[in-house]
């Protein structure tokens, strides 16, 4: 039986999955102790459950449990993680490399820092998403201290090759912070194998519950110091304060257990009904282009341009269906999404952009039904679109994929 | 983003969809917007050449559902108006009738802009056709 409205905006964030849900009950209970409470076991029982979910956190990501720090989502952890590094390292140069098209968490932390007089390069990307290797060895000079670049993108899914990023910054000796947020617990994602330095985590983008998430800190070759953000109690090795979030890490800690658990067998699950989508939509519209790599890419994203029809509206004709759109107009500030701009993709096509996430409780048949009606929905719209007709009457104005 | 009722009903039931023979000498289309700003409008009147009055009124918008039914709305008020009347539509009366919120003004303004543009279309082929 199909369920309405469904769910299709898995990078937003996820549903708690049940087995998650067991495992907080009885810290949102019985066992609520503060996990800093060292005299009675109220307290020993929830440091107890604190570290089991460490360890649990560390071993999707292939870290040890001191190596992960608990924050309050990934917003957080991205702050910490630049500003905490280049303030540590502020007297070894004041020169930062990320991504135009990183999360605005790192953007704006970055934009923060400028004003402190720091200097940092944004690195364009290909029409594909990817950051080029040359650029960025380019881009890293003597003052480099800290290179910032995303796992998997948020919008387009799109994977940055981090393992070969990792080498040139360790070659460069430059620390490497990757936000994977989007990439933990969908596709393999090791903090040795990619030679990365910090890594920014969070719980409801795979399951868990919002409000926590987690900076992975390396401790050896090299050991990663930081200056906190947030002074206090001295919790988490000095480097976030604050009384743990008990419950929710419990949470976090069975929602990456999960994920890694099934990881191979649910990634490709979720690829497959991300493909069916897409072959869907094919075969039954023109014109529809990809944003971003598909070779390199997460397994639950799509996103794609229905060109001749303006996004909102195509959201507003499948309003049982969560989706979001690259359109300007589901925005206060009537621009499109920064990081389509970024890949080359024109505005107009940009403004025609639905970002598909797909997950773990999608079926087969909730693809099937999303085709039929948001087919039905642009085939309307496009006769309702003088674009449309125009690229009809006179080829100059068809719309040409970007790649 | 919420829609008003009447703008979720212009979207599903856009009045005067289509388009009119655009060469007709008494045809006036006015296409404004831009596509690289999300919305573009194509309007088009018919009017009585005896008469002045608009006999008949199409659209198409490549839009939000806000400037869909911002263009919906003007067609259905367009008919039966002498071009003067037409004329005195003015965004704020779509913006009210479609309960518009403060960032969907601009579709409303993009609908004047088209009404506009469609009656200066036909008053400068009248103008050429018959020397006025």
């Amino acid at each position: 039986m199909l369920k309405l409205p469904i769910y299709m905006d898995n990078h937003a964030t996820t549903p708690l999955d049940p087995r998650v849900l067991e495992a907080m009950m009885p810290y949102l209970t019985d066992r609520f102790g503060n996990a800093a409470s060292r005299n009675h076991s109220f307290g020993w029982q929830a440091e107890e459950a604190v570290e089991a979910a460490r360890k649990q956190v560390a071993e999707l990501i292939g870290a040890t449990a001191k190596e992960i720090v608990f924050t309050s989502g990934a917003t957080e952890s991205d702050n910490l993680a630049i500003k905490g590094a280049a303030h540590m390292y502020r007297e070894k140069g004041n020169h930062l490399v990320t991504l135009v098209t990183e999360h605005k968490a790192v953007i704006d932390t970055c934009k923060h820092l400028e004003k402190e007089g720091f200097d940092v390069t944004y690195l364009p990307v290909g029409r594909d998403g990817l950051v080029d290797l040359d650029h960025l060895r380019a881009a890293i000079t003597d003052r480099t201290i800290l290179v910032s670049v995303m796992a998997a993108n948020n919008e387009v899914g799109v994977l940055q090759p981090i393992a070969e990023i990792g080498r040139i910054t360790r070659e460069r000796g430059v620390l490497f912070h990757t936000d994977a947020v989007q990439a933990a617990g969908k596709v393999p994602f090791d903090v040795n194998a990619a030679s990365v330095d910090m890594a920014s985590l969070s719980a409801h983008k795979m399951y868990g519950p919002k409000g926590v998430g987690a900076l992975y800190v390396r401790r050896r070759n090299p050991r990663v110091l930081l200056t906190p953000i947030i002074d206090g109690g001295g919790h988490e090795r000095g480097m976030r304060s604050g009384t743990l979030n008990v419950p929710g890490i419990v949470g976090f800690g069975k929602a990456a257990a999960i994920c890694r658990q099934d990881l191979s067998a649910e990634s490709a699950r979720v690829a497959a009904l991300r493909d069916r989508l897409y072959d869907g939509l094919r075969q039954r519209l023109d014109d529809i282009f990809v944003n971003g790599s598909m070779a390199h890419r997460l397994p639950g994203n799509l996103n794609l341009s229905f060109a001749y029809v303006e996004g909102e509206s195509l959201l507003m004709g499948i309003n049982d269906v969560a989706v979001s759109s690259g359109s300007a107009c589901t925005s206060a500030t009537l621009e499109p999404s920064y990081v389509l701009k970024a890949l080359g993709v024109g505005d107009e096509l940009a403004h025609s952009s639905i970002r598909f996430g797909l997950g773990r409780f999608n079926t087969e048949e909730e693809v099937d039904f999303v085709v039929e009606k948001l087919s039905a929905v642009v085939v309307r719209l496009r006769e309702m679109s003088p674009l449309y007709e125009l690229a009809r009457e006179n080829p100059k104005w068809q719309v040409k994929a970007a790649n | 983003m919420s829609y008003s009722e009447k703008v979720i009903d212009h979207y599903n039931n856009p009045r005067n969809v289509g388009s009119l023979p655009k060469d007709d000498e008494t045809v006036g289309t006015g296409l404004v917007g831009a596509p690289e700003c999300g919305d573009v409008m194509k309007l088009q009147v018919r009017v009585n050449p005896e008469t002045g009055v608009i006999d008949d009124a199409k659209f198409k918008t490549f839009g939000c559902g806000s400037a869909i039914a911002s263009s919906s709305l003007a067609t259905e008020w367009l008919k039966g108006k002498t071009l003067d009347q037409a004329l005195e539509i003015k965004n704020v009366d779509i913006v009210q009738e479609l309960s518009l919120p403060p960032v969907k003004i601009h579709c409303s303004v993009l609908a004047e802009d088209a009404i506009k543009a469609a009656i200066a279309d036909y008053k400068r082929k009248r103008g050429n056709g018959n020397g006025e």
